[in-house]
């Protein structure tokens, strides 16, 4: 047997009674690696020798002790490569470590290996990685969802115990729900930015991947907490998740918005999701409709402002300190047209030009600031929604898992494929996605629980009592 | 606001990205399809909302002392430098 | 037709901070290139800024002393422009919400160029008006070789204050005037050492002219590359007299940015304004908003220093210093305090000012160099106060002192400087200068009474200068009475 398909709290309680070594999982999870990423392309890079090295000094007494994370490669780590998935970073080694890096080093983690993504963040369904592509596990000829794509197909593909990656509008739920995962957008603020390479500085957080909502938890507790390093991060203390995992739903009051159940909504997603609704009010929680009126905005503020931050943030890659330089440039005005034209892929050029224009003048109030106001209304909508519910139940996305090269020629309706998830980053507030069943052609269905700010021990519970009566988890796919 | 107000070709310039003809013309395209779905945002009535200059939820003064903290060695500093001489790290001329 | 010239300034500070605005890198001058750098001022995929709240004080000390508005509550912007001096291509600064709001500085006379100190418009204590003060970030330093440039990223991420006047100044020597009251302010609130030849201080200088009477501006052009505060009056009288040439030859102006050349003593066409810079502010979404109101502002005004005008006041009133010895000396942090120590050891004060302001900066000292402690200034006057030396000799002495940094009491000794006030050497020298010069005893007696200083001068350089001149007199007067 493999302990590659085992959860992060299985393995640690057989390292704990010395069962088995770090140096085992390290070793089981290379070999699942050889025999089934060729097919998936999950991992940019996967250092075997280093990660066994590292096993051999793992300290198991520490609460990730021997445990092997993969991390998305927009996550900083020192003296690896960070590429983004893209050639202008192709050869860029980080000299440090983001907050997160430091955090599960201290913990006791092995780094395993980096995950695929879209480049710089930026997409759906990670066929915007200029490095290579990745499958989703259910179906090859699918996409494992984006931007974290790489993170969450490692885990289907139990290539990976856990993952982080980051999510902006949906970027770790939307790929959880496409691969059959659990992923969690914490709130903004609960886990450090610092060393994640920035899209959308006011959405961007970096959050777990997980067989299970329980490894879920126990990987954000180890990742999460304030940070002097970084301005956003909240000074609010870090529970023990693992205390919330109750079993049990009762009392717990559910909110259904109307909005996230409407046309474009796949009947097969519906039904799954109506049915997890029918557990919940089964079982104690009392489900309740909310109103979210400003959803059907969401999209339109998240591809303003998001794309704003971008076109800042993004700016910094000029070819001059380090990254792709284009050659023989006349001066810094053509070394930066041309670096950045050699350097970045269509969908970043694009926001790119978009979050510019949006800022330029004469349009700034039109656009950004226009956006900014409906981001405070949909904030506001939560708010209110919140007063009445602990919880919000909805879709992760509106369709299971779409085909490979699909949504490529239209970026619009890439961009609606984060309908449901974009929201919460919006309005700052966690959300997790966990599987609820499948579609009838086999494809995972993301179930999604939305919570106040600061408030994933609710989120955990609800899932994990979720998952406790609807074991889809242990259902793999076929590689 | 008009999606045909999007010029391409001027935003890229300053964005300092150089777009070949046919990338101009594909992105004119899409960006004008993205740009008339968020033109929905016009309708969206915001009156309720303060038109104040900082958003209100934020905390505010988290601030840093000012404590020396060590950086990177200049050999670190200059590793990923596609080009340097003399500790500098080069770059095209710059014509003032 | 006569012109007048119209003039504002955009002044950039560099903040004495121990580090960086955003990071805590070393904020030094002079290190060795890229030695104090991080991810974060390097501008590295992921790193991110923290406010220096030192920084923070330090602008809005800066505004108090220059009587702004200090906003209750403010926030960072970025600001975006490629240029390879910038790490992230784009500065974190202030746009619509500046630390600062107006604000004024009063041109001191003695601030003015000396030659023209004596000029009404010296006298009228005429105020400056500003805009704002905002922080920001500096950028990293270029330096230009043949085939290409070199970047040192130490000076990128350290904290500027942007301090940006109204167009109320008129002349080059009321820029000058400006610049040097507002440099001394800057250093009396150790905000800033505010050398502009190190670059601490930079100055970019808008410039128009109109004639005489009329309202509206004329075209402005933009001086750069400007080095010292004399360099910037130099600047704009050279700026203002090829622009009035231009208008009363019936020619116009282009806006226009301008570099002068110290050496060549003009300015020559950087660059024509092209069009207008497309910044695209937004806040930084990376930095939380600054509330001054609880703590910040107080913590600032508790550091309120005595400015070098209400010092200046103190000396006249409670000193009775003189206009120029009170400005001389309260112009100058260092030279104050020190005037100050001296001060409080002698009832002589202004004895001491006179010594201080007169003679030891006729000088052109190196203040560095001032190590002696205070309190000799404070003996020399007392030993002149009591007659034991007179002032001819307090001169000679203080020469001495400075030189060998010996006390005023063992220099007398040393020398042999004490005056003569012993009656019968005095008697001895007066007897024998009677006996001498007896056309001046007639003339004295004849009623010349100036003769008398004739006999004086014999005494003198018989005592060698030693003896006291008042007593000589009374002696004198009554052996001849």
């Amino acid at each position: 047997m493999t302990l590659a398909t085992l959860s992060l709290t299985q393995l640690r309680q057989k390292l704990l009674a010395r069962e088995i070594s770090p140096a085992d999982i390290v070793r089981d999870l290379a070999a699942r690696r050889d025999a089934v990423d060729p097919a998936i392309g999950a991992y940019l890079r996967f250092d075997a020798d280093r990660a066994l090295a590292d096993a051999l000094h793992a300290d198991i007494s520490l609460p990730l002790g021997g445990i092997p994370v993969a991390l998305k490669d927009n996550i900083n780590t020192t003296g690896d490569l960070c590429t983004c998935a893209s050639r202008f970073l192709a050869n860029f080694r980080s000299p440090y470590d983001a907050t997160v890096t430091r955090k599960l080093r201290a913990a006791g983690a092995i780094l395993l290996g980096r995950c695929n993504m879209d480049e710089f963040a930026m997409g759906s369904s990670t066929e915007n990685s200029a490095l290579q592509p990745t499958r989703n596990p259910w179906d090859t000829q699918r996409v494992p969802g984006g931007s974290s794509g790489g993170s969450a197909a490692a885990v289907a593909a139990d290539t990976a115990i856990v993952s982080l990656g980051s999510d902006t509008g949906g970027s770790i739920r939307q790929p959880a729900a496409f691969c059959g995962v659990v992923g969690l957008k914490p709130t903004y603020g609960r886990v450090s930015r610092y060393g994640l390479v920035a899209f959308a500085s006011s959405l961007d957080q970096i959050g777990p991947f997980a067989g299970s909502v329980e490894d879920a938890a126990l990987l954000l507790h180890a990742i999460a907490g304030p940070d002097p390093m970084e301005n956003t991060s909240r000074p609010i203390p870090v529970p023990d998740y693992t205390a919330a995992l109750t079993g049990h739903v009762e009392g717990l009051r559910v909110g259904i918005p109307k909005e996230y159940f409407v046309e474009g909504l796949d009947p097969e997603v519906a039904s799954a999701v109506r049915a997890a609704i029918d557990w919940f009010a089964n079982h104690g929680a009392r489900v309740t409709e909310v109103s979210l009126p400003h959803t059907p905005a969401a999209t339109a503020v998240y591809y303003i402002i998001a794309t704003a931050e971008a076109s800042a943030n993004l700016a910094r890659f000029d070819g001059v300190r380090y990254g792709h330089r284009a050659p023989d440039a006349k001066d810094p005005l053509d070394l930066y047209r041309r670096s950045r034209a050699q350097g970045f892929g269509p969908e970043v050029k694009r926001r790119i030009i978009l979050g510019t224009y949006v800022l330029s003048s004469g349009y700034y109030d039109a656009y950004y600031n226009r956006a900014q106001k409906v981001r405070q209304l949909i904030r506001r909508d939560f708010t209110t929604a919140f007063e009445s519910c602990d919880i919000i139940l909805a879709p992760t996305t509106p369709t299971p898992a779409f085909r490979a090269g699909e949504k490529t020629a239209d970026p619009l309706q890439m961009y609606l494929a984060d309908i449901f998830t974009i929201a919460a980053n919006l309005a700052g507030v966690p959300a997790l996605s966990l599987p609820c069943g499948f579609s009838s052609c086999g494809l995972p269905i993301g179930l999604q629980i939305i919570g106040p700010h600061f408030a994933e021990e609710t989120l955990f519970r609800a899932a994990h009592a979720y998952e406790q009566a609807h074991p889809w988890k242990d259902r793999k796919p076929a590689l | 606001m008009s999606a045909s107000t999007l010029d391409v070709a001027y935003v890229a310039d300053l964005a300092r990205i150089d777009l070949a003809p046919d990338e101009k013309a594909l992105f004119q395209k899409q960006l004008a399809d993205v740009l008339g779905y968020v033109n929905q945002l016009q309708k969206v009535d915001i009156s309720s909302v303060p038109d104040t200059p900082i958003d209100p939820h934020l905390p505010t003064n988290v601030l840093r002392l000012d404590e020396i903290r060590p950086g990177l060695p200049t050999a670190d500093a200059l590793a990923n430098a596609p080009a340097q001489a003399n500790s500098l790290i080069t770059a095209p001329k710059i014509v003032e | 037709m006569t012109y007048e010239a119209v003039i504002g300034l955009e002044v950039h500070v560099q903040l004495k901070t121990a580090t960086k605005m955003f990071c805590g890198c070393r904020n030094q001058y002079g290190a060795p290139p890229n030695s104090h750098v991080c991810p974060v001022c390097l501008g590295y995929p992921g790193a991110l800024p923290v406010p220096n709240e030192e920084a923070i004080r330090m602008t809005i000390l800066t505004g108090l002393m220059l009587e702004c508005d200090i906003a209750p509550v403010c926030k960072f912007d970025r600001k975006s422009y490629f240029y390879p001096d910038m790490p992230k291509n784009y500065q974190i600064s202030q746009y619509d919400l500046p630390l600062c709001l107006g604000g004024r500085v009063l041109l001191d006379k003695f601030a003015f160029p000396k030659e023209t100190q004596k000029d009404p418009i010296a006298e009228a204590k005429k105020p400056i008006r500003l805009v704002r003060i905002h922080l920001e970030e500096d950028v990293a330093k270029s330096f230009h070789y043949d085939q290409a440039s070199g970047i040192d990223f130490n000076r990128a991420g350290t904290p500027l204050m942007e301090i940006v006047t109204e167009a109320d100044l008129r002349s080059p020597e009321e820029a000058f005037a400006f610049l040097t009251t507002l440099k001394q302010i800057l250093i009396y609130g150790d905000v800033s050492d505010a050398d502009m030849e190190k670059g601490q201080l930079r100055c970019d200088v808008n410039i128009s002219v109109r004639p005489v009477g009329q309202e509206t501006f004329g075209t402005k052009c933009e001086l750069k590359n400007l080095n010292s505060i004399s360099g910037v009056r130099r600047a704009l009288q050279y700026e203002i007299a090829r622009q009035i040439d231009i208008v009363s030859s019936g020619g116009t102006i282009r806006q226009e940015t301008r570099r002068w050349d110290d050496t060549a003593g003009q300015t020559f066409l950087m660059r024509t304004k092209e069009q207008a810079h497309d910044y695209r502010y937004f806040p930084d979404p990376d930095l939380l908003p600054i509330r001054t109101d609880q703590g910040l502002l107080d913590q600032a005004r508790a550091r309120l220093p005595e400015l070098p005008a209400a010092r200046k006041d103190r000396y006249v009133a409670d000193f009775g210093l003189n206009d120029y010895q009170a400005s001389v000396l309260a112009a100058d942090r260092r030279l104050a305090a020190y005037f100050e120590q001296a001060a409080a050891a002698t009832q002589a004060k202004v004895a001491v000012a006179n010594f201080l302001a007169n003679e030891f900066l006729a000088t052109e000292p190196d203040l560095d160099q001032l190590t002696l402690p205070a309190t000799h200034f404070s003996a020399l006057a007392d030993l002149v106060a009591s007659g034991k030396i007179n002032s001819k000799q307090a001169k000679d002495l203080l020469t001495e002192m400075l030189a060998s940094g010996e006390a005023p009491g063992d220099l007398v000794k040393r020398l042999g400087l004490e005056q003569v006030s012993d009656t019968a050497q005095l008697d001895a020298w007066c007897d024998a200068a009677i006996a001498a010069n007896p056309r001046s005893v007639a003339d004295y007696k004849a009623g010349k009474t100036a003769a008398i200083n004739a006999l004086k001068g014999f005494v003198m350089k018989q005592s060698k200068g030693k003896a006291n001149p008042a007593v000589v007199d009374q002696i004198l007067q009554s052996k001849l009475r």
